[in-house]
């Protein structure tokens, strides 16, 4: 059943289309967290229609199929002179895309922090920004460390979606693997091995990450 | 101790402050003396954390100005017109005054120690050797030099409202509101803290508002009390006047 020469010969191949998509899942992610930033303040700014336009942008791009998002930016973008790689085009849909959910976790994590935080900084006369450096920020990250970890494993596993726009990570070679000699098993399998074992690596840190702050 | 209150360090003038629909302070004026200690009596949703809340600037005035030390708090004078101050001028005038909070408001991601050196390294710029003195030598004062290392969430909260108010004195400020500093204690630590704040008030050096429900200690350290009601004073005087023979049913009832 099991052809172990035949898998042994497409791993290199695999391996390599690993790399890929482990460095979309990473630059995407960074993108993510640091498009976040700005939707987090615009959401929270006193301006009210710029909050107002940042929640409905926000909810436009959550309640919308992230494929469709990446066909966007592949298909329609060089209609207007901008054409980008299939890995830049990818990682820039999902840092976008998530970009849209951990600006709720940031912001969830900022009004987690209680209004005295912010009056005793104001009374001790700290200035904007050591408020947020010194006072906030170290109260608001570590609880949320856990959900953008949980997040970067979800983005990992949808990695497989920029197959659609012809990027080359695991599935696809996988696909392309079982095409050529009429044998799927191996490829598919091997891959669905792959993501079990590092998204359970990965959820396994999450975890300890999470228990060691609820220690605190 | 002579109080000068001809020329007071601290000017409330015609001050309004409504939330909403809300008026909580209305017209208000008030002076009071450098050093003086005075105390807020009154009943609850008469606007005394206001009145202590606009001097901390957590609170805006909606009219009426306040004067700190001879400046304006809110306001900036250009041409003999008020203007609305800016951060920077709000920033130095601040640097005046210090608050003690109900909730103690410690840092929870910080020991004891750093709670205390926090603002001085980083507002006032000391080195970090000598804010260290300076709060070993105020956490000692306020007899906590042992618990230097432990975080808020290790100590009761008698001993957290001593560290905040080691917090606050390291900055120097003029100017100290308590508000309501012992109301979240349990009866036994209350104490304790107002023993610290009799202390401090002894040293004379400090001009305090005192934001309180304890009669008792009203009457030993202050110098004035204040009776609010209806974002209004109604009645002031040495605490002998007020607690002894108060004009006011008022206050007498309460
Ligand atoms: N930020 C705010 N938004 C809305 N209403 C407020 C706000 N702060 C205070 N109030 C209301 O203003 C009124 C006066 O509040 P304040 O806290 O000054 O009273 P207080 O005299 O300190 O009362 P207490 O003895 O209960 O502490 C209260 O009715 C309070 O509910
Ligand atoms: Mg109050």
């Amino acid at each position: 059943m099991w052809d172990w020469n035949y898998t042994l010969s497409f791993i290199p191949e695999l391996l390599g289309a690993l790399k890929i998509t482990i460095s979309a899942t990473f630059v995407g992610f960074f993108l993510a967290c640091l498009l976040g930033l700005p939707l987090t303040m615009a959401r929270r700014s006193r301006c009210k229609p710029l909050s107002l336009v940042t929640a409905g942008i926000i909810e436009f791009i959550r309640s919308t199929p992230l494929l469709a998002q990446v066909y966007f930016i592949f298909y329609v973008f060089p209609n207007y002179g901008l054409s980008l790689s299939p890995f830049a085009a990818g990682v820039i849909a999902l840092g976008i895309h998530y970009a849209t959910y951990l600006s709720e976790v940031y912001r969830g994590g900022i009004e987690a922090i209680p209004k005295g935080q912010w009056e005793a900084a104001r009374a001790l006369n700290f200035s904007k920004s050591r408020t947020w450096i010194k006072i906030i920020l170290p109260q608001a990250i570590p609880p949320i460390l856990p959900v953008m970890g949980n997040y970067l494993i979800g983005m990992f596993k949808e990695t497989p979606l920029l197959s659609a726009i012809t990027l080359v990570e695991i599935l696809q070679v996988a696909k392309i693997t079982g095409a050529q000699s009429f044998r799927y098993l191996e490829p598919i399998t091997i891959v669905g091995i792959l993501f079990l074992v590092l998204s359970y690596i990965s959820s396994i840190g999450v975890q300890r990450l999470e228990t060691k702050l609820n220690r605190r | 101790m002579k109080l000068n209150i001809t020329k007071p360090i601290i000017k409330y003038r015609n001050i309004s402050k409504s939330f909403g629909s809300l008026r909580v302070l209305n017209d208000l004026s008030l002076d009071i003396a450098p050093n003086e200690k005075v105390a807020l009596i009154g009943p609850s949703g008469s606007g005394k954390t206001t009145l202590g809340r606009l001097l901390m600037t957590l609170e805006r005035p909606d009219a009426g100005t306040i004067e700190v030390d001879g400046e304006m708090l809110w306001h900036k004078e250009v041409n003999d017109q008020l203007m609305a101050a800016d951060e920077k001028h709000l920033h130095r005038i601040r640097s005046k005054i210090g608050m003690i909070f109900q909730q103690f408001n410690l840092f929870p991601h910080m020991n004891v120690l750093r709670n205390v050196t926090e603002a001085p390294i980083h507002v006032l710029g000391l080195s970090k050797e000598e804010a260290k003195e300076h709060a070993v030598a105020m956490l000692k004062k306020v007899g906590l030099g042992e618990r230097m290392e432990h975080y808020p969430s290790q100590l009761s909260g008698g001993q957290q409202q001593r560290v905040a108010i080691a917090r606050a004195l390291v900055m120097k400020p003029k100017v100290m509101v308590f508000d309501e500093v012992t109301s979240a204690l349990d009866p036994e630590l209350v104490g304790e803290v107002l023993a610290v704040i009799k202390e401090i008030a002894s040293e004379g050096e400090m001009t305090m508002l005192l934001v309180t429900h304890e009669m008792d200690f009203a009457r030993e350290v202050a110098d004035r009390i204040l009776f609010m009601d209806g974002g209004a004073i109604l009645e002031q005087g040495p605490p002998e006047q007020i607690f002894g023979n108060s004009q006011n049913p008022r206050t007498r009832d309460f």
